[in-house]
């Protein structure tokens, strides 16, 4: 198990080297120039080349990175090409709200899509289950811009239960993880349902049902924890879909998290920051699918840790 | 809707004016307003800022020796007491006020003015406004980085400074109430560093009181302020990361007072057609013009005949209504609020067939096939297409590049890549009200460089003396001498068409009911979205 760690562990740490590799090298492709962007239109020639030699941007590509990972090694992001600041205190800043987000909306998707999951799979086939399942169809199928805005509109401005947008208290919270949420929580029902569909064909289910167990008692005891293995390996590897539903849903709410962050430095050309972020982001996923990996065994010995 | 035109043409003189009395001296003071933005403020370094977000911002928390009269654009003295110009134009005198000092208690001497001016200008400071300061003796050698500072300025005693510039200039008085002039204590900026930005030291009406990146900035009044009764807000709040539409409901729910990224096109009828809203909007000039550059290095637009037949051919009304007429056609180079502009000139008329008619002259009978880039941001891409409509009709077939702004400006900074450019989203927004701001990087020859904005690489060398000549032209005397040097000069430009001038934008600005002045205020022309300091409160006694 240790030295299946330790590999998965190596691997992670080349593919996140990898994703910087690649990151720098199609920020160095784009044409829009970084030094153009901070000197602003009224700068002269002379101001232009001025700054791309004080931020190093003569030299080459492969002098560049080697600078970067240097730096990135001794856990110096850099600075922000436009804001003057630490990348990571940049980030450092907005990560916490980020990440209480992201825990928020898999607790909202895993209760919502759990409990519609668990009630179609055990009315298959009849109006109930149909209604659910074209409820899940459309929560994956939704723009997540749409349905923060409509949240919005109903429930803060219509009805007043929660604010408009922003951060800080719990009231604040529920809108955007019920809008990140949703999405999560249309695949989960779908995969809920047939999960316990292909659980409740079992045969050590019939033999429950025939020692006379009360149907509760039976998907309780003998469905539900049997069905739901699979959906929790699946929870590491949604970090990945909400890195990229944050910058939707912390625009839409004013939800002040790296998503928010991102967007504006790609807009901007500020490479430290877009290159800190995606690193950021690319460490979660990777670490997130790592968690699955390993977690699988422990839930499921019949999943080997080769 | 209350309209508001602004006069720019009397307004050029480099001495201050009386206070014009458009804003309420007597309304109270205290209470506090809540703006709303998308994104967060990059900096509030007055060196470094330079988006229209952080600019007004600044000029809340700074002051320049030069600034402007609230809601107009007349030159006013902020810091300096007194403003000397000698008889050649050369020499500019600044004598403070008295007893001005900065929000960490000290007092603001003429050093400092050194010691800001030196800032902004040491290439190591990155300023994308140092090239502003140009005609100020010694500035070629301290901005490559040589020598012990700017020559030209010299510290005369604690109160007055001395600034030697190597040509006569007229707009050094707006150079001076520019935010990278703005005064800077030298012991906050060496203590914060880089970080200065974050936690800015000045002098102006606000201090920053709060800043939480991607939340909030909080800007309380500074009580040592050197105007009496200024500002008339205790505080403002900057709530960030709103979309727009979602500014709009908190301002409908009473939660905010301006969004400051105005009003969603999306929304735009739909307020507009409400009376209660309609009745908050306060509409305004803005010294902007967007246009289509031609570039004049590039077959068939070398052909001055090809110019003049795109001119012809596109249909600015269309174009307006496409935005829901939150602009005016334009026919020159300067907006009607920019003094300069020329009030008989009739430009270029819509006339396809006149049009076509002069492209078959041209030797382009069946027209030609070339390429407009264009930002990929609404409603851009859709004004695009109008002008695509419009020179089929003439018979030139036009191939829309959508591309990101960054690239866009790559595209227009290469002599032989993009053959059109609509400026949307990158549009020229004057720097300060003074003609000249619309020529050098945009339409003179400092412009048509690789990298530069000059994207018709249009290039005049008489042009570029007269507009050289116009602006050696100094001293209130010769200000409306200037103002029709540079009128004609704008005039002949357009005589070569390398631009389509389409249209100039106008400001819509939503408020709540809470905050009251004079309307002006709201569509400050150099300051956006409003005169944070002028501004009261209803709730205010």
């Amino acid at each position: 198990m240790h030295s299946y760690v330790l590999r998965r562990l190596l691997e992670s740490a080349l593919i996140l080297l990898g994703i910087t590799l690649v990151t720098f090298v199609l920020l160095y492709l784009l044409p829009a120039d970084p030094a153009r962007q901070i000197a602003g239109r009224s700068a002269t020639a002379e101001t232009v080349a001025n700054i791309r030699d004080q931020l190093g941007l003569n030299d080459p590509l492969f002098v560049q990175y080697g600078r970067y990972l240097w730096n990135l090694f001794q856990g110096d992001m850099g600075r922000s090409y436009l804001q003057r600041a630490e990348v990571s205190e940049l980030i450092a800043s907005r990560l916490p709200a980020s990440l209480l987000l992201m825990l928020a909306a898999i607790v909202t998707e895993l209760l919502i899509g759990l409990t519609i999951g668990i009630i179609a799979a055990l009315r298959r086939n009849r109006p109930v289950d149909h209604t659910l399942m074209i409820f899940s169809f459309v929560s994956i199928s939704a723009p997540q811009f749409v349905i923060g805005i409509l949240l919005l509109y109903v429930f803060a401005v219509q009805l007043g239960w929660f604010p408009i947008g922003g951060y800080g208290t719990f009231a604040h919270l529920v809108l955007p993880a019920l809008t990140l949420g949703f999405l999560g929580a249309g695949w989960y029902s779908r995969m809920m349902r047939s999960s316990m569909i292909e659980v409740l064909r079992q045969d050590f289910v019939r033999t429950a049902a025939a020692k006379g167990l009360s149907k509760g008692r039976i998907i309780l005891r003998h469905v539900l924890p049997n069905a739901i293995l699979p959906i929790i390996a699946m929870i590491g590897i949604d970090i990945g879909l909400f890195m990229s539903g944050i910058v939707v849903v912390e625009s839409v709410f004013g939800w002040p998290g790296i998503g928010q962050l991102a967007w504006q430095a790609i807009q901007r050309v500020d490479i430290p920051v877009i290159m800190g972020v995606t690193m950021v982001s690319a460490t979660a996923i990777v670490l997130g699918n790592l968690l699955a990996d390993l977690v699988a065994p422990l839930i499921d010995p019949r999943i080997k840790t080769k | 809707m209350r309209k508001l035109l602004l006069t720019g043409a009397s307004t050029l003189a480099l001495c201050a004016f009386p206070a014009l009395a458009q804003v309420d001296e007597d309304a109270p003071q205290g209470g506090s307003m809540i703006v709303t933005y998308k994104d967060d403020v990059a900096t509030l370094d007055p060196a470094i800022g330079y988006d229209w977000q952080n600019w007004s911002m600044i000029k809340s928390l700074f002051d320049g020796l030069m600034g402007y009269e609230p809601g107009t654009t007349t030159l006013r003295n902020e810091l300096a007491a007194s403003y000397d110009i000698s008889g050649d134009g050369l020499v500019h005198t600044f004598t403070l006020k008295d007893g001005i000092s900065f929000h960490n208690g000290r007092e603001i001497t003429a050093a400092d003015v050194k010691y800001s001016l030196e800032r902004v200008t040491n290439p190591e400071t990155r300023s994308p406004g140092a090239g502003f300061f140009g005609m100020i003796d010694g500035f070629d050698t301290w901005n490559a980085g040589e020598g012990e500072g700017l020559s030209g300025i010299e510290v005369v005693n604690d109160k007055t400074v001395r600034i030697t510039l190597s040509r006569p200039d007229a707009t050094f008085g707006h150079v001076m109430a520019l935010n990278f002039a703005s005064i800077v204590p030298k012991e906050a900026v060496d203590e914060k560093g880089e970080d200065f930005g974050r936690d800015p030291v000045g002098s102006g009406a606000f201090t920053l009181a709060e800043w939480t990146p991607g939340q909030r900035l909080v800007f309380e009044r500074f009580d040592g302020y050197h105007r009496a009764g200024v500002p008339k807000l205790d505080q403002v709040t900057f709530e960030i990361g709103l979309e727009p539409t979602v500014a709009l409901l908190r301002l409908q729910q009473g939660q905010a007072d301006v969004p400051g990224d105005g009003i969603p096109p999306a929304q735009f009828l739909q307020v507009m057609n409400d009376p209660a809203q309609a009745d908050n909007v306060i509409e305004g000039g803005q010294l902007h013009t967007g246009y289509i550059t031609l570039n004049t290095e590039m077959a068939p637009f070398d052909n001055l005949d090809v110019r003049k037949a795109v001119n012809m051919a596109v249909n600015k009304d269309r174009i307006v209504r496409i935005i829901n007429g939150r602009a005016v056609p334009a026919n020159q180079p300067l907006p009607p609020t920019m003094p300069g502009y020329a009030e008989d000139y009739e430009g270029y008329p819509f006339d396809p067939e006149g049009a076509r008619q002069m492209l078959a002259d041209a030797g382009f009978p069946d027209g030609f096939t070339t390429e407009l880039y264009v930002m990929n941001v609404d409603p851009n891409p859709r004004i695009a297409q109008a002008i695509q409509q419009d020179l089929s009709e003439i018979g030139i077939t036009v191939e829309i590049r959508n591309l990101a702004q960054a690239n866009v400006i790559a595209a227009g900074g290469e002599k032989d890549q993009a053959p059109m450019i609509w400026s949307g989203g990158m549009a020229w927004i004057a720097d300060f009200p003074d003609p000249s701001n619309f020529y050098g990087p945009i339409l003179g020859c400092a412009g048509a460089v690789p990298g530069g904005w000059n994207w018709s690489w249009y290039c005049n060398e008489a042009l570029d003396a007269r507009a050289a000549e116009a602006d050696a032209m100094t001293g209130p005397e010769n200000a409306e001498a200037r103002e029709a040097a540079w009128r004609q000069i704008y005039l002949d430009v357009m005589a070569d068409a390398p631009w389509v001038p389409v249209f100039n934008e106008q400001r819509f600005t939503l408020t709540s009911d809470a905050i009251a002045g004079d309307a002006s205020l709201f569509v400050d022309p150099v300051h956006i979205p409003v005169n944070y300091d002028y501004i009261y409160s209803t709730e205010a006694e």
